[in-house]
């Protein structure tokens, strides 16, 4: 079937920024929480807060936001709008919102009901969300690797939410029909690895040459990489179906590969950068670099702790994992794309309401000096995040200082959607002065 | 039969006399002028932000009319083409058109920002304009010009050889 390309410029504005309005506040909670439950934590990765802390960053925050812009960047890739729009935000975007809430409280809480809740939740909204999306990439006659490595993304989500369902059903249900361990390494693996990473990956493809204008990803490069990680995940998720002492050996090596794709992927990506032709040094460039710079960090470590145990089998050891990925490499890259992504859409949707030249430039929608603060405070909290594995004593400063960060975050953007409205009222008050002067001019002709 | 040998013989001599003239295609030819517009987008903001104002006027000079180039080749040559092969005439091409217009009107401000020698002015709109522009040039890449490709089959030869003439060919 082929669709009708609309070659939509947009789909409306609030559907894209009701999700990132929401995600930096649930990153205010998550490091409030954090300074309040301090050094307990940072204890290990089991234990209950730091449980809750992953899954108010994984959902609330990092899913949020990339819901929000894939909903607007597929407009641009598939070349036509998705199905319904505003009813896919108004029913994606609470459910998630809710669904995260729910699982966070659920660990903190320890109430089964809540593991169920959550569950049934994401199921709904993730999975509607889900079907849109592939509706969308499915039927596109688009060409491009970017196109193929956001279906595999799409797919990795799958993944991730049945196996997510699955675990909240064993939490909820409290049964231990099924290996939680397991269950727990793969879910983890498609949610880091077959989702978050694939996006970003699909998606640099296209907007790392774009904003810097660097040179093209190598050809090889575009298809080994998704390839080779959905190899890497389909194989790491084997041991779902092997006795647990006999996989050790292999699974080690499977997830090296892993680890070695995802730092190779970082690597080209800070030469592309270094080669690129724009010279100019801006916020987001510098976000992307703090991004592969913890993405290499973070493969880099898990090479180091498998090969010398006395580091790996400490408790805190996932916790360093944990902070180098999730507000290391994955929200570094999610900012830095919010101060690219929203002052164009801005300005793309202001400049259809009245006369182009009189609408603020893209660098006038959000105040430099407040980004710039923001990222140092960004860059502040991550390396206190990481003195916190070290120290646990740091918990309660690192916590402060990364809320303070999302805090300031939510405040440049909604000074720049205070700046969208302000402007979008004036254009629509002079255009309605204008067709009254025409009115009241025809009138007097007739 | 000896009019088909001929033809065959013809078309034989032809392909071994030009062992690297396969058919151009659109796709072959407007992504490496997009390269090239990147080019001179980049000298004039280099040059911009170094204050360089004389080096902005000859650079925004070429990246201008270049510019304009490629979008008369475009709007004039291909999607008329591509419109009357497909009966497509609301559909992709409309919103390139508009997409054109555009930019044209924040390469205006640009002129603006150069004459009055505004570096914030000219920055700001300079950004604007990369983030329109990379965005139009990915679905041209990636959807328009393959089904141009699709939808022009054997004129698309003769076609693409129409929008080299219109275009600087990038530096080596």
């Amino acid at each position: 079937m082929q669709p009708i390309l609309s070659f939509e410029q947009a789909p409306p504005i609030s559907v894209p920024y009701r999700f990132f309005l929401t995600a930096p506040l649930f990153g205010v909670i998550a490091g409030l929480l954090l300074a309040w439950y301090g050094a307990e934590a940072m204890s290990s990765r089991w234990s209950p807060a730091a449980l809750a802390l992953t899954h108010l960053l994984a959902v609330d925050v990092m899913l949020q936001v990339m819901c929000g812009a894939l909903l607007q960047f597929v407009a641009v890739v598939a070349g036509a709008n998705i199905w319904r729009p505003h009813l896919v935000a108004s029913v994606v975007h609470p459910m998630i919102t809710a669904g995260a809430v729910f699982l966070a409280a659920a660990f903190v809480l320890g109430l089964p009901i809540l593991f169920l809740l959550a569950g049934a939740v994401f199921a709904l909204g993730i999975g509607f969300f889900l079907t849109v999306m592939m509706l969308a990439l499915w039927r596109t006659p688009a060409r491009g690797m970017t196109v193929h490595v956001l279906r595999l993304a799409v797919f990795g989500l799958l993944v991730t939410l049945l196996l997510g369902i699955t675990l909240a059903g064993i939490l909820g249900l409290q049964t231990s029909a099924l290996p939680l361990l397991l269950l727990i390494n793969v879910h983890v693996a498609w949610g880091l690895g077959g989702w978050a990473l694939m996006l970003v990956i699909g998606v640099s493809y296209l907007v790392v040459p774009m904003f810097q204008l660097t040179p093209a990803y190598p050809e090889w490069l575009t298809r080994a990489l998704p390839f080779g990680l959905l190899l890497v995940l389909c194989l790491w998720s084997l041991q779902l179906f092997s006795p647990a002492d006999e996989a050790q050996a292999w699974q080690v090596q499977v997830a090296e590969a892993g680890m070695l794709l995802a730092g190779l992927y970082a690597i080209v990506t800070l030469i592309l950068q270094y080669q690129r032709r724009r010279r100019q040094t801006d916020v987001t460039l510098i976000l992307w670099r703090v991004a592969m710079l913890s993405l290499l960090a973070f493969s880099a470590s898990w090479l180091l702790f498998e090969a010398s145990p006395q580091f790996g089998s400490h408790a805190r050891a996932p916790l360093w994992l944990g902070v180098l990925v999730f507000p290391g490499a994955f929200l570094s890259v999610i900012i830095g794309m919010l101060y690219k992504i929203v002052p164009f859409l801005n300005w793309l949707h202001l400049q259809r309401l009245g006369e182009p030249a009189t609408m603020p430039n893209m660098k006038q929608m959000m105040p430099e000096g407040a980004v710039r603060w923001q990222m140092r405070l960004h860059i502040s909290a991550l390396a206190l995040l990481l003195m916190a594995v070290l120290w646990p004593a740091w918990a309660l400063p690192a916590g402060l200082a990364f809320a303070a960060s999302c805090l300031l975050l939510e405040w440049n953007l909604l000074g720049a959607v205070w700046l969208y409205c302000r402007v979008r009222d004036r254009a629509v008050k002079d255009r309605a002065v204008k067709d009254q002067i025409r009115a009241v001019g025809q009138d007097h002709e007739t | 039969m000896a009019v088909k040998e001929e033809m065959m013989a013809n078309a034989m001599i032809e392909s071994f006399s030009f062992p690297d003239k396969a058919m151009t295609l659109p796709s072959q030819i407007l992504p490496k002028h997009h390269r090239h517009c990147d080019d001179y987008f980049v000298a004039a903001e280099d040059a911009a932000n170094r204050r360089d104002w004389p080096l902005v006027a000859t650079s925004f000079a070429h990246f201008r009319q270049q510019m304009e180039a490629h979008f008369a080749a475009e709007e004039n040559i291909l999607f008329p083409a591509f419109e009357s092969a497909t009966g497509m005439s609301d559909g992709p091409t409309r919103m390139m058109r508009y997409e054109h217009d555009q930019m044209r009107g924040l390469l205006d401000q640009l002129s603006a920002a150069l004459a009055a020698s505004d570096q914030d002015a000219y920055s700001g709109v300079s950004e604007t304009l990369l983030m329109l522009m990379q965005q139009h040039n990915m679905k041209e890449e990636n959807i328009l010009y393959p089904m141009c490709d699709q939808a022009l089959g054997s004129q698309a030869d003769a076609l693409s050889t129409k929008l080299e003439a219109l275009l600087e060919p990038a530096h080596a």
